[in-house]
This record gives C-alpha cells, sequence and structure tokens, in this order.
C-alpha cells in the first residue's frame, strides 16, 4: 500500500496528507491512552501495596540510588530538550540540525541506559533483586513484629524492576526508531511540509520522559531516610 | 474520497499474489473475513467445550468412547480436573476467540470503512498486524491442552487464590498444587496477553478512522449505530485492556520469577501443599481483572446492539426512533460500565459500604438498557416488518435481551446476590446476554452482510429454519438454569449436588443437557448453509439488495479494493425509510439528496 507510491508520501486511502497528518497524529494520542493505561495500572497497584506496607516500602526505596536517578533524570530531560530541537529542525528544513538532534538524542538515551544498568548492577550486589537465588535481606532490618517484611520489600522491588524495566524497554524501542529516523532524514524524506514521523516519535518521547517523572519520586524520593 | 473512475488507474494498485491477497492481506475487507473465519472454527471447538460440560452435569459418569485416550486411567469418564479444564476454555475461547474477534474483529474490520465511505482503514498494516498476532495467541490457548497438567482450570476470571497455585518459590512453573495452575495457567496467561494487544491495535486504528476518515457530509451524527457501537467499544478497549494486561503481567511473574503480587500474607493452602508466605493480595487481582473485564462485557454487547438497530430499522421501514437517544445510551452504558466493576465482588470480602456504591451505579445501568430497548420497540411500532433472516434474529435479540438484562438486576443487588452469586442463576444471566443476545446480533450480522462480503446470498429458508430452533432450543437450554440457579446449583462443581438431587431437579440438568446438544447440532445447519452459499448460493448481482440506506449498499458487490467506484457524499442520516413523492423505492440512501421533508423528521 504505502509503497505503491514512493514518489508521493500520500498512501492510497487518505483524500490528501492533512487527513494522513490527522489520522497519523491521532492514532499516536490513542496509543499513548492506552500507554498511560498500562502505567495507570501498574501506578495504580503500586498505591495499594504502599498504603498496606508504608514501612517496608520506605526501607526498600531507602536503598535505591537516589542520587544516580537524579542524575539519570537530567539526562532524560536533556534528550526531551534535543528531541524538540530535532523536529524544529524538521520545521525550519534544516537537515544537519535534525539529524544532529535525533543522534543526541540517542545518546542521551545511551547514557540513561547505561547509568540505568549500572544500577541494576548495584541492586544485583546488593542482593535486591527478587528472584529466587538472588534476593537477600541481609542489608535490611526487620522488625521483630513483622514476619512478612522481607515479602513487602521484595513487593516493591518487584514492582520497581517491572516499572522501570517496562520503562527501559520503551526507551530501547523509541532509540531504536530514532535510528531509522536518522537513517530516513540522511536520505532527504523530510521536508518542513512532511515530517509526521519526527514529530510523532516526538510524541512517543516526550511520553516516555514523563513517565520517568512519575517514576523517579514514587519508587526513589518516597523512602523515610530522604 | 480519492479514487474516482477516472484517477483509479493511476494509483495502479499492483495486484498482490495469493500470500499477499488472501493471507498476509492490509485490506480491511479480508481482514474481515479473516476474523469471521477464525471466530467461526473457535465457536465449533468453544461449543464443544460446552458440550463436555453439560454432558458431565447431566451424566457424571457416562463413558465417552472418543474420549478414552484422553482420559485412559478413567476409562473415558469425565475428571474432575478435565471438566475445570473444559468450563475454563469455554469461557476463555468463547470471550476473547469467538464473540470479541466476530464483533469487533470481523464486523468492525468489515463496516467501519464501507460504512463510514473510506477505502480502508487509517493504518492498513496495524491492521494486518492485529489479526497476525491472533496466531500466537490461538498457538498457546490451543498448546494448553496438551503441556503437564492439562490446560488452565481456574475458571476464565482465573483468580489466583485457585490460578497461582504453582507458587513455590524458585520451584518452576509446574504446580504443586492444582492440576493446570502450571503450564497450563501460563498458557492462558500467554494467550490472554496476546489478544489484548491484537484488541489494542484494532482499537486505536477504529478510533483513528471513524475521526479522521469520513467521507465528506458524514458528521458524526449522520453516522449509523453500528459505526457509533464500535467507536465507543473501542474507546472502552482502548482504556480498560491495558490495565487487564498489566494484572496478567503480575501473574505472569507470580508465576515464574516468584514475586508475590497477588499471594496473601500468610500463603495459601493447597490440600496437602502450602505455598509458603506471601507478601500481596488477591483481591488486587480482582480489581485489576474486573476493571477490565466488566467493560468486557459492553465490548461484547455494543456492537451487537448497533448492528441490531440498523437491521431493526431497515426491516421495519421506519427511521429508527430516537437515534441520539440510543446513541447517548450507549455511552451512558460504556460510561457507568467503567465504575461498576465492583459487582462481581459482592463475595470477595469488599468493605459492604464499597458495595453499595457498586450496586447502585450497576442498578442505573438499566436506565439506558431500558432506553434502547423502549427505541427498538418503537422503531417497530407500526413498521412494515419484513421478516427476513436477519430482522428475525434481530427481533430474537431484542426479546431474549431483556430477559438477560431483567436477570442482571437480580445480581446487581447485594442481598439478592449473596445467595446467587457462583449458582447456574449467574451462568443463565451470561447466557442470555452472551448466547442469545450477542451471537444472535452476530448471526443477524452475518446473514445481513453475507451478500455485500461475498457477492452471494445465505439461504434464506434454511437460515429461518436455523433462527427458529436456535430460538426455542436456546431457550430450552437456558431458561432451565435459572431454577437450577435458585435451587443453588454451583457453577464451577463437576457434579450435581445436594439439593439438585433431593429435589428431583437432575431430570431438569438431563433437560438442559440433551437441549444443548441438540442446539450444538443445530448450527451444523448455519455452518453448511454459511460454506455453501459461499459458492453455491443465489447470486447476488445489485449493490443494495436489502434496499438499505448506509453507504455500503452504494458500493460494488463485493466491494473491490479501495471500496467505493463512485466516491460517496452524504447528505442525510442513514434511517431515511418512508414514502418519497416521485420515487418507488421507500428507502433513501445517504448519498442521495432528499427532496422534501424527510421521513425521520416528521415523526
Amino acid at each position: 500500500m504505502s509503497h505503491a507510491t514512493i514518489s508521493s508520501p500520500l498512501a492510497h486511502h487518505f483524500d490528501d496528507l492533512e487527513q494522513q497528518h490527522g489520522a497519523a497524529n491521532l492514532g499516536m494520542w490513542t496509543f499513548l491512552v492506552t500507554e498511560v493505561m498500562i502505567f495507570g495500572g501498574l501506578f495504580a497497584s503500586y498505591a495499594v501495596y504502599r498504603s498496606l506496607f508504608p514501612e517496608a516500602f520506605e526501607a526498600a526505596s531507602d536503598k535505591l540510588l537516589w542520587w544516580l536517578a537524579t542524575i539519570n533524570t537530567v539526562v532524560l530531560l536533556s534528550s526531551s530538550f534535543t528531541m524538540v530541537l530535532a523536529v524544529h529542525g524538521a520545521q525550519v528544513g534544516n537537515r544537519k540540525f535534525l539529524v544532529n538532534g535525533l543522534l543526541a538524542t540517542i545518546a542521551l538515551g545511551i547514557l540513561f541506559l547505561g547509568l540505568k544498568f549500572y544500577e541494576y548492577q548495584v541492586d544485583y550486589l546488593e542482593g535486591l533483586i527478587p528472584i529466587p537465588g538472588w534476593f537477600s535481606g541481609e542489608h535490611f532490618h526487620v522488625p521483630p513484629d513483622d514476619p512478612l517484611f522481607l515479602g513487602h520489600v521484595r513487593l516493591f522491588m518487584v514492582l520497581y524492576f517491572v516499572m522501570t524495566g517496562l520503562h527501559a524497554v520503551h526507551m530501547i524501542i523509541g532509540m531504536g526508531i530514532l535510528g531509522w529516523l536518522v537513517f530516513k532524514a540522511r536520505r532527504g524524506a523530510y521536508t518542513p511540509e512532511h515530517h509526521p514521523q519526527v514529530e510523532l516519535v516526538g510524541l512517543y518521547w516526550h511520553f516516555v520522559d514523563v513517565v520517568w517523572i512519575f517514576l523517579f519520586p514514587l519508587l526513589y524520593l518516597s523512602g523515610g531516610g530522604l | 474520497m480519492s479514487v474516482s473512475p477516472s484517477t483509479a488507474p493511476a494509483h495502479a494498485h499492483h495486484e498482490p499474489g495469493f500470500l499477499g491477497k488472501y493471507v498476509f492481506s492490509q485490506d480491511h475487507k479480508i481482514i474481515g473475513i479473516q476474523f469471521l473465519f477464525t471466530s467461526l472454527i473457535f465457536l465449533g471447538i468453544g461449543g464443544i467445550l460446552a458440550l463436555l460440560v453439560r454432558i458431565k452435569l447431566a451424566w457424571p459418569m457416562a463413558e465417552i468412547p472418543i474420549l478414552r485416550d484422553y482420559f485412559p486411567d478413567n476409562a473415558g469418564v469425565i475428571s474432575d480436573t478435565a471438566y475445570n479444564m473444559f468450563f475454563t476454555m469455554h469461557a476463555t475461547i468463547m470471550i476473547f476467540f469467538v464473540i470479541i474477534p466476530f464483533l469487533t474483529g470481523a464486523f468492525g474490520n468489515y463496516c467501519i470503512p464501507l460504512m463510514i465511505g473510506a477505502d480502508d482503514m487509517a493504518f492498513p498494516k496495524l491492521n494486518m498486524l492485529s489479526y497476525w498476532f491472533m496466531w500466537p495467541a490461538i498457538g498457546f490457548a490451543v498448546a494448553g491442552f496438551f503441556v503437564p497438567g492439562g490446560h488452565a482450570g481456574a475458571g476464565w476470571t482465573s483468580y489466583p487464590t485457585l490460578a497461582s497455585g504453582s507458587l513455590g518459590v524458585g520451584q518452576g512453573i509446574e504446580s504443586p498444587a492444582f492440576p493446570g495452575s502450571g503450564w497450563g495457567q501460563f498458557c492462558w496467561l500467554m494467550a490472554a496477553l496476546l489478544v489484548g494487544v491484537s484488541s489494542m491495535m484494532g482499537s486505536v486504528n477504529y478510533i483513528t478512522t471513524i475521526i479522521n476518515m469520513r467521507a465528506p457530509g458524514m458528521t458524526l451524527f449522520r453516522m449509523p449505530m453500528t459505526i457509533w457501537a464500535m467507536f465507543i467499544t473501542a474507546i472502552l478497549q482502548a482504556f480498560a485492556l491495558p490495565v487487564l494486561t498489566v494484572a496478567l503481567v503480575f501473574q505472569l511473574m507470580d508465576k515464574t520469577m516468584g514475586s508475590t503480587f497477588f499471594l496473601p500474607p500468610s500463603g495459601l493452602d493447597f490440600g496437602n501443599y502450602h505455598s509458603g508466605p506471601g507478601g500481596g493480595q488477591p483481591l488486587l487481582w480482582q480489581h485489576l481483572f474486573w476493571f477490565y473485564s466488566h467493560p468486557a462485557v459492553y465490548i461484547m454487547i455494543l456492537p451487537a446492539m448497533g448492528i441490531v438497530s440498523d437491521i431493526l430499522s431497515t426491516f421495519a421501514r421506519r427511521p429508527l426512533f430516537g437515534y441520539r437517544a440510543m446513541i447517548y445510551s450507549i455511552a451512558g452504558i460504556a460510561g457507568l460500565g467503567f465504575i461498576v466493576w465492583g459487582h462481581h465482588m459482592f463475595q470477595s470480602g469488599m468493605d459492604p459500604r464499597l458495595g453499595t456504591g457498586f450496586m447502585v451505579a450497576t442498578i442505573m445501568i438499566a436506565l439506558p438498557s431500558a432506553v434502547k430497548t423502549f427505541n427498538w420497540l418503537g422503531t417497530l411500532f407500526r413498521g412494515n416488518l419484513q421478516f427476513t433472516t436477519p430482522m428475525l434474529f434481530s427481533l430474537g435479540f431484542v426479546s431474549l435481551f431483556i430477559i438477560g438484562g431483567l436477570s442482571g438486576i437480580f445480581m446487581a443487588a447485594t442481598p439478592v446476590d449473596i445467595k446467587i452469586h457462583d449458582t447456574y442463576f449467574i451462568v443463565a444471566h451470561i447466557h442470555y446476554v452472551l448466547f442469545t443476545s450477542s451471537l444472535f446480533g452476530i448471526f443477524a450480522g452475518i446473514y445481513y452482510w453475507f451478500p455485500k462480503m461475498f457477492g452471494r446470498f445465505m439461504s434464506d429458508k434454511w437460515g429461518k429454519v436455523h433462527f427458529f430452533l436456535t430460538f426455542v432450543l436456546g431457550n430450552f437450554t437456558f431458561f432451565p438454569m435459572h431454577i437450577l440457579g435458585v435451587a443453588e446449583m454451583r457453577r464451577r462443581i463437576s457434579t450435581p449436588q445436594g439439593t439438585i438431587l433431593e429435589g428431583g431437579l437432575q431430570n431438569l440438568n438431563i433437560f438442559v443437557s440433551i437441549s444443548a446438544i441438540a442446539l450444538g447440532l443445530v448450527q451444523i445447519i448455519f455452518l453448511i448453509n454459511f460454506l455453501g452459499s459461499i459458492f453455491f448460493g443465489k447470486r447476488c448481482t445489485e449493490r443494495n439488495p436489502w434496499k438499505s440506506n448506509t453507504l455500503e449498499w452504494s458500493a460494488p458487490t463485493p466491494p473491490g479494493h479501495g471500496n467505493f467506484d463512485i466516491p460517496p457524499v452524504v447528505y442525510h442520516g442513514p434511517y431515511e425509510y418512508g414514502n418519497f413523492e416521485g420515487k418507488a423505492d421507500d428507502n433513501l440512501m445517504q448519498t442521495e439528496k432528499a427532496v422534501g421533508v424527510l421521513p425521520s423528521q416528521t415523526h
């Protein structure tokens, strides 16, 4: 279908480019709605368990490297900025600006994931990964009246890994698409009138950032010792 | 649309090969028909599972020769474990692989672009992907029958107290607790997860297409009810499904990684095996699950309501009564549908004060439902009824939906629910709503759009035989379940219990089972009619065989790639049936300009 007209970006089943862009935009927003609901389900579960087991969640949160996450927040927000620059480059038709913006965004994404995986490694060494055999509660002060304390700590750690893991998966997918955009942008696929993919990937990237803005305080800053 | 006769060759769609045309097709009509066939196959599988359930309930010790290979230990007698597996997979398949793919997959895909005057869905590749995500799901759903321990047996709700029995930390997935709660449950979770992804892709496509791709003049309030219902259903799916996805992932992690999301602090006792202490809450699963699965109930009925509204108006030759009220009531049902999930949990240890709120909200759904029912009756009133097969199924839908809706109000009231919860009363209710309503809507839709899909008619005579037998036997099968339920026959228990046997009600159980088997056999008539008519049915050369008004009937039969040879322009709503000056026909298609006052404005 879309290959039918390589010379024109208009797919056969649309009337005009305006309609095609509108559809692409709405499709992306609808997709982001489903994403919001996925993370919404995670946040709701987090809220339930945090209100049930506040002590264990605070203790577990204190074990996370909040300073590293702070650096990562800055890195990720900067990547949003470079993404905006790339979109601007596409809008004004400056290909170099566009490509460099995309490459900077990918670089910052790699930096974020690198720091993240360093953090996961520290978590592994600390025995925080909630997999049988990898988890040890030796760093926790277990209250004598709460035999299930470590179980709740594990629950926090599972939530932590599911949420940050899902976020990381989103970043990896996003970086893959950004790489594809670089490839296409170098070939001059984007004009100031027609660059919907750049804008849509921008939307997606900002969404991934916003998710982190919620994850960061929930997971790292909700401890008791900060 | 852009493809007008003069410019069509310039687009030069190169003809795709067989694989591209029928297997990896991006054409919404082919994808719709793919969903149709897939759902039909699974309707057969789900139906056979239902009959096995019924055989066990009527004749618990019967030896079934063909099952001797499957159950060598007990000479073909259906074991309790197998019974659990059968009813679990009957429900799972009927919900995830039959009703939802029929309504949103088959009819959604086929009808949306045609009825709004678009060439195709907004995202054809995504559309193809949404179909092909069904197959890994089907793979898991089928593979589960052959894994050690058998398929999932915890009911389609998969409450973790039954389903997460494999929770020995580090002991792998194989379950020491219930058979089927190990690999079988794993397969169940993966199948549901993948079906969900498929549905989410579909819903993104439907919402975008309906908002963005409508023909000139097709304002929102000129859309047929089918499209409105599909639109609101897609919104329900987009908002509710991701939450189920989260819950499924949690249960998967409980099963594979030893997390304890749904394992209570005290752990769970499974006969001679104790799971060890957990730290989570089984109730959280119920909240997350029903946050999706209650809206899913409306996902399974709203499109059928839309289809039936269109068919009733067409064959009553009258404008749909209260068009806007119909739209608002669908929206009302959908909106309320999001805040009533707790009514599935009255017996789950939820705070009774919270239960009251859920009860009130649930009973409020009766209001928009009643609006719809009265409007259907208002459409029929003084109509010039044509009793075609699709019309008969639509009339059957309306009459039996009333029974199913009324029994729903019983369960919504907490005090009543305490008695009838988990009895056959709720089995009767869900089947009146899903079988005799949703499936009747599906049958009506198949008979109605079949000429457009395949260029031939289904046999009307055999269609009527199919309808009358299905109507009568459907009631024979499902109505006695109310009585059995009030007599406290528990659902999901494989052997009939005390009061049933003492009160002589086991005969009723046998009656239900015989009716169910007959009901199953009657569907063979439909199957032969459906498959035979594709090749040997009466040819339909007209564009508009039913003298209907909506846009799909202005396209060629069957529509080619790109759908419309004449780009449709819409001048009015879809329900203008009545007498027109200087016009022999009593319908006015949406593409025809009106002369004088429209019928919908006069009554």
